[in-house]
C-alpha cells in the first residue's frame, strides 16, 4: 500500500539493522522511546530481535493513559455515577482500574459512558443531550491537546452550556528531563515521539542534546522509520555528536505546527501535574485558563477525597521510567493480564506491559 | 475489584469468552462431547458419524455490504459443520423479532436464507419464531443449528495438527469485520469493502473427496486468524510459524485497519478457512482450493515447526520475529 509499504521495507530495515551492528562496535548503548505507538511498533515488528545484543531499547512514559494518576480515574468514575452526566472518552480509558472501580464496570452498572473517536463526537453528544452534562476526559500529550482546545473554542462559539473537559493533558519534554536528571536509568539516546513532534517541532528537545549531551532523533511510526532513527542515534554516538535530528521529515517541521501551538496557548496554560509512578513534575501539565473555566469540569464539580490504595507489587511506575521491564514484575502474566489488569501499563493498548504481553 | 457481571468483552471470542465457557458453562454442562469445544460436536449413532452445531446471530447492522443476518446465519452454521469434515444436511432456524420490525426487511432476510441454503445444498427443516416487545432485542436475532454426516475415515479436529503440516489460508482476511464496522460507523473508503460471507462446504468437500490427509479445519470468524492459530497451537500443543508477508490482505482492508488501529489478523471472516494439511499433499490441496469457488486466493501462510510450547510465532514483514497472541477484551461487538 502506498505510503505504508515504503516504510515497512524489509531490505532497508535489514540494512539499517546491519549498519547499527557495524558502527556500534559492541559498545553497550541504551536508547529510550517515549511514545506508546513507537513501543507498540517495536514489539509488533520484532525490531529488538533484529538489533545486536549491545543495543538495549527501553520504553519510557510515552503512553498517556499509563501516566494518568489514580485520582484522575477516581474523579472520572465519581462523575460517571451522577444521574445527569454522560462521560465521553477515548476507548483506552475504559478499562483502567481506579481505586474501587473502572469505567467499563461503571458502564455495566448503568452509568452513561460513551467511547468516542474524536472530541468532536463529544460535542455532538452534548448538542443532542442538552439536559445532560457531557464531560470529555482530556487525556493525552501535545498531540491531542489542539483538538481539545479547538473543541472548547467551538463549544464557546456554539454557546454550549453542558459540555465540559476534565484535563489530564501532559507535556512530554519536562518528563524526559526528569528521567535524564534522575540517576535510576542511564539513557544514551532518545527516539523522540512522532505525533507530539508534529505539533511541538524539534526545538523543545534541544536542551536534551545541548545541556545533557543526549542525541535525539524524531522518528516516524513505521518500522523502517524506527530502525533508521536508531541508526541515526547510534551514528551520532559513534561520531561523538549530540543533536536533535528529524527522521520523520514527511510530517515534522523544526518549528512545529504554529497554528496548533497558538490554539493550545489560547485555551490552556502550563501547570504542575502528577505523573503516575514518577510523581509531580513542574510545568508538565496543561490546565484550562480562566477565560474558559465554564468548560472546566475540575472547576465546576466538587470531588470527594478518596485515599488512593496502592496495588502492592505493581511496578508500573518503574516500568514507565525504564527502570524495570514488565517481566521483572511478579504480577506480570500471573495476576496482571489484559483481561484483569492491575496497572495501567497493562490496560492501554500502547502500554509497555500490554506490548510485552502480546508480542513476546 | 471483583468481576460480578458479564462485560461485552466476554462475547469477543478471545480470552474472556474462553474464560466464560471454562469457568461458568463447563462446570454445569460438562460432558465428553461438549468439552472438546470444537466448532461442532461429533458423535456416533449406530456406526455413522454425525456433526451437530448451533450458533446465534446478532450482527449490527442486519444488512451490510456483501450480505445480511440471514445469509450469515446459514453460512456460519454450514461452515461450522464443514470444519468438522461433515457434509451439512439439515438446519433449524429460530427467530427472535422485535415488535415493529418491518415485514419487508424480514422477507429480504428470508430470501437470503433461502438462496444461501440452496447454494449450500442444505434444507431448513424446523424453526421457531418469537416476537418480543420494543427494546427487548435489537431488531432481529437468529439462531441456527445444523446437522451433518461425516464420511468414514475422516477425523478432523483442532487437536490433530502435526509437526510438518502446511497451513493454508483460503483467501483475503478481515473483509467481514471491516465491512460491518465501516457500515456501522458510516465510514466510507474509496472502494467498498464487502463481507466475504459464503458457504464453504463445497470447497471442503472437494478436498476431502480426494482423500487428502487434512488434520485441522477452522473458519477464522470472531477473533480472526490469530485466534484460530492460537487455539490450534494450544489444543495440538505445537509451535506454529507464520510469515506475515504471505497473509493475503486487500489494500482496502489494510487501509481501514490502519485508520482504525486494528490488526487484520484479529478481524472476523465469514467465508474463509484455515487448513492444516500433511506436507506431502499440501500442494495438491492448495491446487484444489484455488480451483474452487471462494478459494481462488488461497495461500500457504506457514508451517507447524515443532512439538510443545503451544504458541504462534510470526516472521514480520521487515524480518523481525514476534509472538501472535489470543485477542483480549472487546474487539468488535456484534459482528456476527
Amino acid at each position: 500500500m502506498k505510503y505504508i509499504d515504503e516504510f515497512r521495507n524489509k531490505e532497508a530495515s535489514l540494512w539499517f539493522a546491519g549498519k547499527v551492528k557495524k558502527i556500534s562496535e559492541n559498545r553497550d548503548i541504551t536508547l529510550m522511546e517515549v511514545c506508546g505507538t513507537h513501543t507498540m511498533a517495536i514489539y509488533r515488528y520484532g525490531i529488538k530481535k533484529m538489533l545486536p545484543a549491545n543495543i538495549r531499547l527501553l520504553s519510557g512514559p510515552g503512553c498517556p493513559v499509563c501516566v494518568t494518576p489514580d485520582n484522575y480515574i477516581d474523579k472520572a468514575i465519581e462523575l460517571s455515577s451522577k444521574e445527569d452526566v454522560i462521560i465521553t472518552t477515548f476507548g483506552d480509558m475504559m478499562h483502567v482500574p481506579g481505586t474501587e472501580s473502572s469505567l467499563d464496570r461503571q458502564k455495566a452498572n448503568g452509568s452513561d459512558i460513551q467511547v468516542v473517536y474524536s472530541i468532536i463526537d463529544a460535542l455532538k453528544i452534548a448538542e443532542k443531550n442538552i439536559n445532560k452534562k457531557v464531560i470529555f476526559l482530556g487525556v493525552g500529550f501535545e498531540t491531542t491537546v489542539p483538538t481539545i482546545a479547538s473543541a472548547i473554542l467551538q463549544a464557546k462559539k456554539m454557546n454550549l452550556k453542558n459540555f465540559f473537559v476534565i484535563s489530564a493533558n501532559k507535556l512530554i519534554p519536562p518528563a524526559m528531563e526528569v528521567l535524564v536528571k534522575g540517576e535510576k536509568v542511564n539513557i544514551d539516546g532518545f527516539i523522540c515521539p512522532a505525533h507530539v513532534s508534529t505539533i511541538i517541532g524539534a526545538v523543545p528537545y534541544r536542551f536534551l542534546s545541548e545541556k545533557y549531551h543526549i542525541p535525539c532523533v524524531i522518528a516516524g511510526f513505521e518500522p523502517t522509520d524506527i530502525l533508521q532513527a536508531i541508526y541515526l542515534i547510534v551514528k551520532q554516538i559513534a561520531e561523538n555528536r549530540s543533536e536533535v535530528e528529524i527522521q520523520y521529515t514527511r510530517a515534522v517541521k523544526n518549528e512545529g505546527n504554529k497554528k496548533a501551538l497558538s490554539i493550545i496557548d489560547n485555551v490552556f496554560e502550563d501547570c504542575d501535574t502528577e505523573w503516575r509512578g514518577i510523581g509531580e513534575i513542574k510545568k508538565s501539565g496543561l490546565k484550562i485558563i480562566d477565560e474558559f473555566k465554564n468548560f472546566d469540569a475540575e472547576y465546576l464539580f466538587t470531588f470527594e477525597y478518596k485515599p488512593v490504595k496502592k496495588n502492592l507489587g505493581c511496578i508500573c511506575g518503574n516500568v514507565l521510567q525504564g527502570i524495570n521491564t514488565p517481566d521483572e514484575c511478579k504480577l506480570f502474566r500471573k495476576v496482571c493480564t489484559p483481561e484483569s489488569p492491575v496497572g495501567p501499563c497493562m490496560v492501554s493498548s500502547e502500554g509497555t506491559c500490554a506490548a510485552y504481553y502480546k508480542y513476546t | 475489584m471483583e468481576n460480578k457481571r458479564i462485560r461485552l468483552g466476554h462475547g469477543s471470542g478471545g480470552k474472556l469468552s474462553h474464560d466464560l465457557i471454562e469457568k461458568h458453562f463447563l462446570p454445569y454442562l460438562r460432558n465428553d462431547l461438549l468439552e472438546e469445544l470444537d466448532d461442532s460436536a461429533v458423535f456416533d449413532l449406530n456406526g455413522k458419524l454425525f456433526a451437530f452445531t448451533t450458533d446465534s446471530y446478532v450482527v449490527d447492522p442486519i444488512f451490510f455490504p456483501g450480505g445480511d443476518i440471514g445469509k450469515l446465519a446459514v453460512c456460519g452454521t454450514v461452515n461450522d459443520l464443514a470444519m468438522s469434515g461433515a457434509t451439512p444436511i439439515y438446519l433449524s432456524c429460530g427467530f427472535i423479532i422485535e415488535e415493529g420490525f418491518p415485514f419487508v426487511d424480514l422477507e429480504k432476510i428470508l430470501d437470503s436464507i433461502k438462496k444461501t441454503a440452496e447454494e449450500a445444498d442444505v434444507k431448513v427443516i424446523t424453526g421457531d419464531t418469537k416476537v418480543v416487545s420494543k427494546k427487548s432485542v435489537d431488531k432481529i436475532f437468529i439462531n441456527t443449528s445444523g446437522i451433518g454426516i461425516i464420511d468414514n475415515g475422516i477425523r478432523i479436529s483442532g487437536n490433530k495438527a502435526a509437526v510438518g503440516d502446511k497451513i493454508i489460508l483460503s483467501g483475503y482476511v478481515g473483509e467481514h469485520g471491516i465491512a460491518v464496522m465501516s457500515k456501522r460507523h458510516g465510514l466510507t473508503f474509496e472502494t467498498n469493502i464487502e463481507s466475504d460471507c459464503a458457504p464453504l462446504n463445497k470447497i471442503i468437500a472437494n478436498i476431502l473427496k480426494e482423500g487428502l490427509q487434512v488434520h485441522v479445519l477452522r473458519d477464522p470468524t470472531r477473533g480472526g486468524v490469530a485466534t484460530v492459530l492460537n487455539e490450534v497451537a494450544k489444543k495440538s500443543n505445537v509451535e506454529i510459524f507464520i510469515n506475515e508477508d504471505k497473509i493475503p490482505i486487500r489494500e482496502e482492508v489494510m487501509g481501514a485497519c490502519e485508520i482504525m488501529g486494528l490488526d487484520p489478523m484479529y478481524i472476523a471472516n465469514e467465508g474463509k478457512f484455515i487448513a492444516f494439511i500433511a506436507l506431502e499433499v499440501a500442494d495438491r490441496a492448495l491446487e484444489i482450493i484455488r480451483n474452487s469457488k471462494y478459494g481462488e486466493n488461497a495461500r500457504i501462510i506457514g508451517d507447524v515447526i515443532k512439538k510443545e510450547k503451544g504458541r504462534v510465532v510470526l516472521k514480520t514483514c521487515i524480518g523481525g520475529e514476534r509472538i501472535v497472541d489470543m485477542p483480549t477484551g472487546e474487539l468488535l461487538p456484534r459482528i456476527c
